[in-house]
């Protein structure tokens, strides 16, 4: 872990006309730790996530990846600094097969002429695809079928193995677990401590608290646009974290 | 690391599997093209004269303006959207050709089907841009825009020639539908589909396996390969019997050849390209692609524009099958011909799903019930009855996938 946080917000306050979603938020994240970010609903949670991937520009404070201050204009800036974002809804292009959806946006082009005339590289997006999923502990049979072919798991599979695999700084994860199993949560978590092993920072929000103290390092509670604890998590019990969410006990 | 990931695939019994898998995924070109058989099996127990040659010829060239028309809805409804206008705006290209050739004006037959085209990409992109800046639905921008157009067109018909409407004076522009291929030409054509076909089968699945790909299975594509020689051949020698009743005719009219090759175009377009890939991407999660960096507006308006080109070319081969077009002789249904085609050639009203084959087969579908019913002597409302039922089973098709679809979330 070096010194300087791959990702930070300096004193970020954003507003919808009179309604104060963030105010004075501030945090620093390093590289190869998992943060739980938790809040009751409407406690910021979505608008700080949307303001670190780009969907919003802060109205003050500044974010910083890497020590350098950055500003982004559209969700392909963030995308660009190597901030992947999972939104609760999978954002698959259902019709597409899954080699398309993992390179949706990064196309590979054939290297010879053909690749000159718009020809895609289909055979190495699709063989490449599943050498990913499998590198970041996703396996879902062969790259070549649609999306809308899956199951709800396997699409959120296919949705973190996508975010965990452009993924250079940071990866966060909406609600990843909404709507899955048991078993596919805990599969779920599994592919969350691989990304923190390969050196990525994690950003986890859920409402599933005893997710969030299995697998985060450090919790960040949001009430009411701030941010009023930010610890390790050891210093969590699941009634202590409740109490803080609600506010009844610090 | 592959035993313990993520995967649920559960164990049903196969059959009810695959047939889920058949509603739910994209089934391909099955129903559309047993549907085609079945008409095609049901016109000729009828009437004796439907697998002729020069009925088939005819089918062919009056499918021509259908498939294009199902070709150019296709661009729209693959992302979600439809152009009302497109009918009118294929209309109004026709027309414009028409004129511009017309001995009065005596242009070269390219400047004046580059106007035709230019105008109905002008129109298509006027539609585009009001649909993609103000975000209103383009049903409404269209069927605005169709109404601007109709007037403007009628208008023009019943100014040029003292009412008279536009006579296709130009060889070229006649020769869209009424030429032929010489018959050596006619069979260099139909070879080289057939091996042009073949071998883009053979080398996929060449590619595939040395990739060490799920490929295709063998008999799959020898039976595609048969499929297409056998096809091809019948239609060869169809073309090479001599149909005329007074002078000799044969050969394929010269409308099957640009219809292929600009299906070929865009099917390559659709299948192979970025391009292609950001617009199933758009119509199936337009929000996915936009997170995924794809500037879904310009690709909307793209979309608009080669719908507004697929209808001026639907336009010059209309006018071209016509002989030429009057204000009474304007159709204001072909734009629902359009919808209809692509819909039943598998185009998902929903955006995302569908291919240009199927347009194609769709397009074909609408001459044969055309052809066929007036060949037994049912045209005019027995057309537009069967037409009708044949739409709604193809939309029953594309929801009940839908669901099904939706089910299995």
């Amino acid at each position: 872990m070096s010194d300087t946080p791959i990702l930070e917000l300096r004193h970020v306050s954003k507003s919808y006309g009179s309604v104060k979603a963030l105010t004075d938020v501030s945090l620093k994240a390093y590289a190869g730790e998992i943060i739980g970010l938790v809040g009751d609903n409407g406690a910021g949670k979505s608008s700080m996530i949307k303001t670190i991937s780009g969907v919003y520009t802060p109205d003050e404070g500044e974010i910083l990846v890497d020590g350098t201050p950055r500003h982004w204009r559209s969700p392909h800036d963030a995308i660009a600094a190597g901030i992947e974002t999972l939104y609760q809804d999978s954002g698959l292009a259902p019709d597409l097969t899954i080699g398309s959806n993992i390179f949706l946006g990064r196309e590979l082009r054939r290297r010879s002429l053909l690749g000159r005339l718009g020809f895609l590289d289909q055979r190495s997006m699709e063989s490449q695809a599943m050498q990913e999923l499998e590198k970041v502990g996703i396996s879902i049979g062969a790259a070549k079928r649609t999306v809308s072919e899956l199951s709800g798991g396997q699409r959120q599979a296919v949705a973190i193995g996508r975010a965990a695999m452009w993924a250079k700084h940071v990866i966060i994860l909406d609600e990843p677990t909404n709507h899955l199993g048991a078993r596919q949560s805990i599969e779920v978590l599994k592919v969350m401590k691989a990304a923190r092993d390969r050196g990525l920072c994690v950003l986890f929000i859920s409402h599933t608290l005893p997710h969030v103290l299995e697998v985060t390092d450090r919790i960040i509670v949001l009430r009411l646009g701030r941010i009023v604890r930010d610890a390790p998590t050891s210093e969590f019990t699941v009634e202590s974290l409740l109490g803080t969410i609600t506010g009844l006990s610090q | 690391m592959t035993t313990d990931t993520i995967s649920d695939v559960p164990a049903k019994a196969p059959l009810l599997d695959s047939l889920r898998k058949l509603l739910r995924q994209d089934s391909g070109l099955v129903p559309v093209l047993a549907a085609l058989v079945l008409l095609v099996i049901y016109f000729e127990i009828r009437s004796s004269v439907f697998l002729q040659a020069a009925n088939i010829a005819n089918l062919f060239t009056q499918a021509a303006v259908y498939v294009l028309l199902a070709m150019a809805e296709t661009w729209l409804l693959l992302l979600g959207e439809i152009d009302l206008s497109l009918g009118w705006a294929s209309t109004g290209a026709g027309m414009l050709a028409g004129i511009y050739t017309n001995v009065q004006y005596g242009w070269p037959w390219p400047l004046a089907f580059i106007l035709g085209l230019l105008a109905a990409v002008l129109v298509a992109l006027v539609s585009g841009f009001l649909t993609v800046k103000f975000r209103v639905a383009s049903f409404i921008v269209t069927l605005g825009m169709q109404l601007v157009i109709q007037g403007l067109v009628i208008y023009e018909l019943d100014k040029v020639f003292q009412g008279g409407g536009v006579p296709v004076q130009d060889a070229v522009l006649r020769n869209l539908i009424a030429g032929d291929l010489t018959p050596v030409w006619s069979w260099v054509f139909v070879v080289a589909v057939i091996v042009g076909l073949s071998a883009i089968t053979v080398w996929k699945g060449i590619r595939r396996r040395s990739a060490g790909l799920e490929s295709v299975a063998f008999w799959k594509v020898a039976l595609r390969i048969a499929v297409i020689a056998l096809v091809g051949v019948f239609l060869g020698f169809i073309f090479s019997v001599n149909r005329g009743s007074f002078v000799p005719v044969s050969g394929i009219p010269f409308a099957v050849p640009i219809v292929f090759l600009l299906v070929g175009f865009y099917s390559f377009l659709l299948g192979r390209t970025k391009f292609g890939r950001y617009m199933y991407a758009i119509g199936g999660n337009a929000e996915a692609a936009r997170r995924a960096g794809v500037p879904v507006d310009r690709y909307r308006i793209y979309a608009f524009m080669l719908g507004g080109l697929t209808a001026g070319i639907a336009g010059l081969m209309l006018i071209s099958q016509l002989g030429g077009i009057a204000s009474s002789s304007t159709d204001p249904s072909i734009v629902l011909y359009a919808v209809a085609g692509a819909v039943i050639g598998g185009v998902s009203l929903f955006g995302g799903r569908g291919r240009m084959v199927g347009a194609v087969l769709g397009g074909v579908i609408l001459a044969v019930i055309k052809n066929g019913l007036t060949l037994i002597q049912l045209s005019g409302p027995a057309q537009y009855i069967v037409t009708g039922v044949v739409l709604i089973a193809a939309v029953l098709v594309d929801v009940l996938g839908r669901r099904s679809q939706q089910l299995a979330k």
